[in-house]
């Protein structure tokens, strides 16, 4: 189990970079969006996937019979699924607004705050 | 459920008992305040006339709180809040040290100055949209970057301060304002998912967050963990957070589009939170891996330094010059780290604090500048030495400052770092840092030649100008050169609180004994 989802994370990840790399805004965000998934698997594969074997210690002992997954990791993505979706929301919004106020979703036409050929700044006076 | 009889758990054990006394509050009021005086805001979002006096009540009572938590740390080392009171390492601690502690009060002056300044540069508009609020979360957010021990809960802190200066950078919904906002936000996205990934391979490998218990487990670690792969990505996401060539281009695309009174608490504070994460990483949790990385940091802080002066040379706006300024300082910063002894890093948080003050206080001017003279292009400024000459003397201070001249407080962390990276014989670094000094001078020296000596340019830039406040102007200026000035002219205690910060970096054991004072040291 693990190993399938090991290599559906390096599958999400290179998706990820691959579309990250792109010029369209768009293209951007969805890598952006696949990026925070593939972490959240990244994190959850780590903490082991097993099913029906509760983390609950025994009575009379200190330590756990046999393996189990870890519930901290899951704890953690949680957090970070709510903290990546508020970004992604805000992201899809101003890449909207960037659209709108630009007229373009390509970052090599995106030159507002950095325009292009603004020579030199004065050589004298 | 069947009812299962047992007895009940007895958790004492695993609690800490004693009470939290009064004055240990100290290690959570700068977050907490914040937090609280940003969600009262929220509240009353709608009378703007209140924003500022709650705001100004807040950042008081957060500077206060960060001032005696300093002198606390100073003077008994380390303070530990543990949440929740479950024993580290399963609750979440705040740790606060000589280095958080420093860098909290430094950035909580830097902010209250910025908040006045604020009062002139931030129309109602902006305050409807609710520009006082994301400053108190900004800088709760820093603050809980500095102070906590928890490397998951530092994510959490990166989290708050960067989505709170999405609002900041944003405010006005200029055209320049979203496209640089649109860099920002996708580069400092990447980062702190970087920085989440390094989280879970750390906690794979270490079973625990708290950054006490990492340090004190890395030893036994070594022999088979990838603590080397966990360290490189480590200095690739603060590095970019710390915007460290070739990480940078978020900063200058989008640092000069916001508010300038925006800008000044960026280039002051957010950069220097990926400063004090890389250093808490590579002193306290790898020091290690660091030694064996000094060779890459080093070429990094090189690169950084140079081309970030150079990057400022190129520029005619004066708040892109100030940007680059910025990254150059970054570059001063990582050479102690690269170098890593004692006198080094001394040498890097003095910096840092040096930097917090002035980087603010550089963009606040250049507002200033704007006011007097209608322009931030250094083809249309002109004149000011004549009508505004005590902007001019303030601007004369910017420039020995950021350029490392004396009497400012540029002059003494660069004497520290110079002398450390003798020490180390890191001669490329001396030379970088002497050069990037000297370039940035010129840069600095040039602004100042222009803008002040030069006859004016444009006379129908008069109508843009307006007189400068004598509080919310020239005031908030002098109030960030005071320390400045007294780096500069008598260093000795904030050496000396450097080096303790230093000191507490280099050797952590103080710092995991305070972690875990009550289970008997180790």
């Amino acid at each position: 189990m693990e190993t399938a989802l090991t290599a559906l994370v390096g599958l999400f990840y290179v998706v990820s970079i691959y579309l990250m790399l792109s010029r369209h805004i768009i293209r951007v965000l969805l890598g952006i969006a696949i990026f925070g998934n593939a972490v959240n698997m990244t994190i959850f594969t780590a903490g082991r996937i097993m099913r029906e074997v509760p983390p609950i210690i025994p009575e009379g002992q200190s330590a756990l019979d046999g393996v189990t997954a870890n519930p901290l990791p899951q704890a953690l993505i949680l957090t970070a699924i709510v903290i990546s979706f508020s970004f992604f929301a805000f992201l899809l919004v101003l890449a909207y607004r960037a659209y709108q106020e630009l007229g373009t979703d390509d970052t090599d036409e995106m030159r507002i705050a950095e325009p292009e050929g603004e020579g030199l700044p004065p050589l004298g006076y | 459920m069947a009812a299962v009889t047992s007895a009940p758990v007895d958790t004492s054990a695993a609690l800490v008992q004693a009470a939290t006394s009064l004055l240990d509050w100290v290690v959570i009021a700068p977050v907490a305040l914040p937090i609280l005086g940003g969600a009262l805001l929220m509240m009353v979002r709608h009378r703007t006339h209140l924003h500022a006096a709650v705001t100004f009540a807040v950042l008081l009572a957060t500077l206060v709180s960060t001032l005696m938590l300093l002198s606390r740390v100073v003077g008994d080392g380390a303070l530990v809040m543990t949440m929740g009171r479950w024993l580290p390492p399963f609750g979440i601690s705040f740790t606060a040290d000589v280095l958080g502690a420093s860098f909290a009060a430094a950035a909580t002056f830097a902010t209250s100055a910025a908040a006045v300044f604020a009062l002139r540069d931030i129309d109602a508009t902006g305050r409807r949209y609710g520009f006082y609020p994301f400053l108190l979360l900004m800088i709760a957010g820093v603050n809980g970057a500095f102070l906590t021990g928890d490397l998951f809960n530092l994510y959490v802190w990166f989290e708050v301060f960067v989505i709170s200066s999405f609002g900041l950078l944003i405010l006005g919904s200029e055209r320049r304002q979203i496209d640089g906002a649109v860099k920002y936000a996708v580069l400092n996205l990447i980062a702190t998912t970087v920085f989440l990934i390094t989280i879970g391979y750390l906690y794979g490998v270490f079973g625990t967050l708290n950054m006490a218990d990492i340090a004190r487990k890395a030893d036994g670690l070594r022999e088979n963990g990838p603590l080397m792969t966990i360290a490189t990505l480590f200095l690739l996401a603060f590095g970019m957070k710390a915007a460290a060539f070739p990480l940078n281009f978020w900063l200058p695309a989008s640092y000069h589009t916001p508010r300038i009174v925006t800008s000044a608490m960026f280039g002051g504070l957010l950069t220097k939170v990926g400063v004090y994460a890389l250093l808490r990483t590579f002193t306290t949790l790898f020091p290690v891996e660091r030694a064996i990385l000094s060779d890459v940091i080093a070429v990094v802080a090189i690169l950084t330094m140079v081309l970030g002066a150079l990057g400022a040379l190129a520029q005619s706006d004066t708040r892109r010059i100030v940007g680059f300024v910025v990254i150059s300082g970054i570059g001063t910063m990582l050479a102690g780290l690269a170098i890593g002894s004692p006198l080094a890093l001394t040498g890097t948080v003095l910096y840092a604090v040096h930097s917090i003050l002035i980087m603010t206080a550089l963009y606040l001017v250049v507002g200033l500048m704007r006011e007097a003279a209608g322009s931030f292009s250094l083809h249309d400024l002109g004149g000011l030495y004549r009508s505004h000459p005590l902007l001019a003397a303030m601007m004369l201070a910017m420039v020995l400052a950021a350029a490392g001249l004396p009497p400012l407080s540029g002059l003494w962390p660069k004497v520290v770092l110079v002398k450390a990276a003798i020490e180390g014989n890191a001669w490329w670094l001396t030379a970088a840092i002497l050069v990037s000094s000297v370039l940035t001078t010129i840069v600095l020296g040039r602004v100042f030649a222009l803008a002040f000596w030069r006859p004016e340019q444009d006379t129908s830039l008069r109508s843009q100008t307006r007189p400068i406040d004598a509080v919310a102007g020239y005031g908030t200026v002098f109030v960030l050169l005071v320390p400045a000035v007294w780096i500069g002219l008598w260093p000795e205690p904030f050496l000396h609180v450097a080096g303790l910060a230093a000191a507490g970096l280099s050797d952590p054991a103080a710092y995991i004994g305070s972690v875990f004072a009550a289970q008997g040291g180790s």
